[in-house]
């Protein structure tokens, strides 16, 4: 992976830079000692790091306006951060660029229980809008794993998932509207309160591009009331065939999950061996079904989720019977990745989506990667929408394993494209999968998308080096490959 | 732009479509887009040169119900896509509307139409808008390109969310040509409460009650006395309805909960089954307001703030989206329904009667432009449609 070639002559600014930043956000906004910077060198994709020109940390959208129409006027690059909690390397920072940290808009500004909504800063962690809600009954659905300390922010710019999200959507579903600054400075307010806002749908198109189009200062998100009660099953099966099917058959019966996670043997077995979350360990797949909504309605299809696992020859079934029980099934899965830790120095957390359909022989094709490879990989996967996380195993301090991790991941992710699937299904591009874009989108494909870049950034300042594998000069990109005489098709039939 | 001498151009294949929009870029050339023509009373556009409609790309590229993904060409009918994912247990959950009635138009919607318009029914305060079940496409840009983005799985945020951007951009940046879109299971059962003779501020509670508790309530509309008392409901009141959906065991404990929680606000009764379908269908098409020949406007505004809107406005109005969605008959002047509508935080387009769209203003309206002119820089597609008030 390789970052654009940083600009010397910018590093050399560095002084000034930091001089003209902190007249902006003066006090402590300002970090630039190489030993403070060091905790922004990376984040939740910690293979990658690299040490920022500086960081600042603004308190009010004035002050990101302001930061953003500078580093505009005066070429420098940014990049955006909330929690830094990114799989994808989304806040990875430039040697020549400046980081924007977003913690200290950390408020909860209002919680308007009518309208269902709330509005709140983007510093604020996705846990703290449920805990803000909850004692009114209410909760914000989309829960990444991550969601003690990722933030609403990072969410919008990730269009951030979760378990739950097959029935309840990823964040782009659960927002009304934001508050956003462009690298010129302008702020400009996409939705509101309204389910739907005038013109082009901005917000859906913001939510998920990865802070390449502008900073959200301000977030309003849709609450929910919490379900009366929610249930889970732990089902094993002896082949992943099996539990594949049993899936299909859930949704054939047209049971709408609230959950529904598989987990293959090497996972079940490091979950277990973390948790002892009473997992069975010599099954081949394990499910974890969670329903919810009124109990009459939970206690009706858990009996026919059950139904369904055994008539696919499932050998381990467990109903819970008890809230506590029910979140002891769901320890084992939300332990997934530090048990996985525990077994293997580093992993890398793959996000690719296949048709469901296809999980046995996408299974089977990672398990001959993994041996080509020569490295282990467990698998975790949000069956019921098609998400699969391979998780990678390696060791950093071997020589070439890092590399090898790489090349591995790029091949599964090249496997999901090839059956009908997509690179990433919920941690986003980033600087990951940027050089994997290709094999998605031709050139056309990515040149629309870099135009919409260049409608919001055309200097191409904001998080440069993410998303796409080449970066176009907007007026390349803007000219208008149509000239009077020469027709596109001129050998098609004409009407 | 209803010029019927300007000739309607029907192309079987992407590449015909892409070539018909290269051409007409190369020739300065302007060009209406429809699918059924269903929708082209809302709004206006400068003058075309020729109208293309994507009616004959209408095949069926691929159903898989066990994936809750379908693939259609955009031409396809709207009517069609239900009758083959109803066969399967499934639906378009979004629930859009035809409007042919509203709008008194001849034809059939279309899929390219349906997410051209973002159009969504009254499922949308639990399903989401037409937006959120659009997984993927392939359009020709403004530019005379085919291009695509999204895919044909239920998850996947791989580079831009176009989809947003397609949905309800009324054929302004690209013609759809094939789309992918969320089927998900249809309910089995249905049943509706109905309360009678609330005024507006009250039947707001009641849909406010109903949609804050555990009920899972999948449809919320208010039809004030006028609205009720025309065609087809012919009611004697003020009726406020709210649907439950699901699996009937849990539709019935919801119902029960439902019941009680709303017994302070008076008498309820029940619709079931058929009558149910009916009614929402009837709420879904706006019938009351069909045939009047007063400026027919659309609100969006904060759902508890929906009845004040209508107050602030003369004229007669009907509550969906548990207040959300507005639809208001009006003869007050443009600029005071936008005003009053922005004013509580929401935007309104006209049916009936002009300009349909808000204006474009400041940054956000320069933001606007710059995205039509990233698809579509020579203006081919739609001149000046959703640009009504510039």
């Amino acid at each position: 992976m390789k970052m654009p070639a940083p600009d010397d002559a910018l590093i050399a600014r560095k002084g000034e830079i930091v001089r003209a930043l902190s007249r902006i956000v003066p006090g402590e906004g300002v970090v630039s000692e190489a030993a403070d910077l060091t905790p922004f060198e990376s984040d939740g994709l910690s293979a990658y790091r690299q040490r920022p020109l500086a960081v600042v940390l603004p308190e009010t959208t004035a002050q990101v306006a302001e930061v953003l129409r500078w580093c505009q006027a005066n070429g420098v690059k940014v990049v955006p951060r909330g929690a830094g909690t990114s799989l994808s390397g989304g806040a990875l920072p430039l040697a020549d660029g400046v980081v924007v940290g977003l913690s200290k808009f950390n408020r909860v500004l209002e919680v308007d229980y009518a309208n269902r909504c709330a509005v709140v800063q983007p510093g604020v962690t996705n846990l703290a809008i449920t805990e803000a809600v909850q004692a009114a009954g209410f909760y914000y659905a989309p829960d990444p794993s991550s969601q003690i300390a990722c933030t609403i922010g990072g969410n919008v710019a990730e269009n951030s998932g979760g378990v739950h999200c097959l029935k309840y959507g990823l964040t782009t579903n659960n927002l009304l509207g934001c508050e956003l600054v462009l690298m010129s400075g302008e702020i400009v307010r996409l939705g509101g309160k309204a389910m739907d806002a005038d013109g082009y749908d901005l917000l859906g198109l913001v939510t998920g591009s990865e802070g390449l189009l502008g900073i959200v200062t301000e977030v309003t998100v849709r609450i929910l009331p919490k379900p009366q009660t929610a249930q889970a099953l732990l089902l094993g099966f002896p082949t992943v065939e099996a539990a594949g099917a049993c899936v299909g058959d859930i949704i054939s019966a047209g049971v709408i999950t609230a959950g529904l996670e598989m987990m293959d043997n090497p996972a079940i077995r490091a979950a277990e061996a973390f948790v002892g979350a009473g997992y069975p360990v010599d099954a081949a797949a394990l499910l974890i079904v969670e329903l919810d909504g009124p109990e009459a309605e939970c206690a009706e299809l858990a009996g026919h989720v059950r139904a369904l696992a055994t008539q696919r020859g499932a050998d381990f079934v467990r109903v819970s019977a008890s809230e506590a029980e029910r979140l002891a099934f769901w320890a084992g899965r939300k332990a997934a990745f530090p048990a996985v830790g525990r077994i293997a120095p580093d992993y890398f957390c793959m996000d690719g989506t296949i048709p469901r359909g296809k999980l046995p022989q996408v299974l089977a094709r990672i398990t001959e990667l993994s041996a080509e490879h020569g490295l282990g990989v467990a698998n975790v996967f949000h069956a019921g929408d098609g998400n699969l996380h391979p998780l990678i195993l390696y060791d950093a301090d071997n020589e070439g394993e890092l590399e090898r991790a790489e090349a591995f991941g790029a091949d599964i992710l090249r496997l999901c494209v090839a059956v009908g699937g997509v690179l990433t299904g919920e941690h986003g591009v980033g600087v990951e999968k940027r050089d994997l874009m290709g094999e998605m989108f031709d050139a056309t494909d990515l040149a629309c998308q870099q135009r919409v870049k260049c409608a919001f950034d055309p200097g191409l300042l904001l998080n440069p080096g993410k998303v796409f594998p080449v970066l176009h000069r907007c007026a390349e990109l803007g000219r208008v490959h149509v000239h009077r005489g020469k027709l596109a098709f001129p050998e098609l039939p004409r009407f | 732009m209803l010029d019927e001498a300007i000739r309607t151009l029907r192309p079987t294949t992407p590449q015909e479509l892409c070539a018909l929009v290269a051409e007409a870029g190369a020739g300065a050339r302007h060009i209406e887009v429809i699918g059924g023509g269903t929708k082209r009373a809302i709004g206006s556009m400068d003058r075309v040169d020729q109208v293309v409609s994507t009616q004959r790309l209408d095949r069926i590229v691929d159903y898989s119900p066990d994936e809750l993904v379908l693939t259609v060409q955009s031409g396809v009918r709207l009517a069609d896509i239900e009758r083959l994912t109803a066969a399967r247990g499934q639906m378009l959950a979004f629930e859009p509307p035809n409007w042919t009635r509203l709008l008194a138009s001849r034809g059939e919607p279309t899929i390219g139409g349906v997410l051209g318009a973002n159009l969504s029914g009254p499922r949308r305060i639990r399903a989401g808008a037409a937006r959120d079940h659009f997984l993927g496409f392939e359009a020709v840009s403004g530019r005379g390109e085919i291009f695509k983005a999204g895919g044909k799985v239920v998850k996947n945020v791989t580079g831009y969310d176009l989809m947003k951007l397609m949905a309800g951009s009324w054929g302004t940046l690209a013609i759809l040509t094939e789309v992918t879109l969320k089927g998900l299971p249809a309910p089995r059962t249905e049943l509706t409460l109905l309360l009678f003779g609330l005024p507006d501020v009250r039947a707001s509670e009641v849909m406010t009650t109903a949609m804050n508790g555990p009920f899972d309530v999948s449809g919320a509309a208010h039809l004030p006395s006028y609205a009720a008392r025309a065609r087809p409901l012919k009611a004697e009141m003020a009726v406020t309805a709210l649907r439950l959906e699901g699996f009937e065991a849990s539709v019935a404990a919801r119902a029960e909960a439902l019941f009680a929680a709303l017994r302070p606000f008076g008498r309820i009764d029940q619709l079931d089954g058929d009558h149910s379908r009916e009614f929402w269908g009837q709420i879904r098409e706006v019938d009351a307001f069909a045939g009047d020949p007063r400026p027919l406007w659309r609100l969006s505004l904060p759902p508890s703030a929906g009845w004040k809107g209508p107050h602030g406005l003369p004229g007669d109005a009907l509550y969906d989206w548990a207040g959300g969605q507005a639809w208001l008959l009006s003869e007050e002047p443009v600029a005071k329904v936008r005003a009053v509508t922005a004013a509580l935080g929401g935007h309104a387009l006209c049916l009936r009667g002009q300009p349909a769209f808000g204006p474009r203003e400041g940054a956000l309206g320069a933001l606007q432009g710059r995205v039509k002119a990233a698809f579509d820089p020579l203006g081919v597609l739609n001149p000046g449609r959703m640009e009504d008030a510039l």
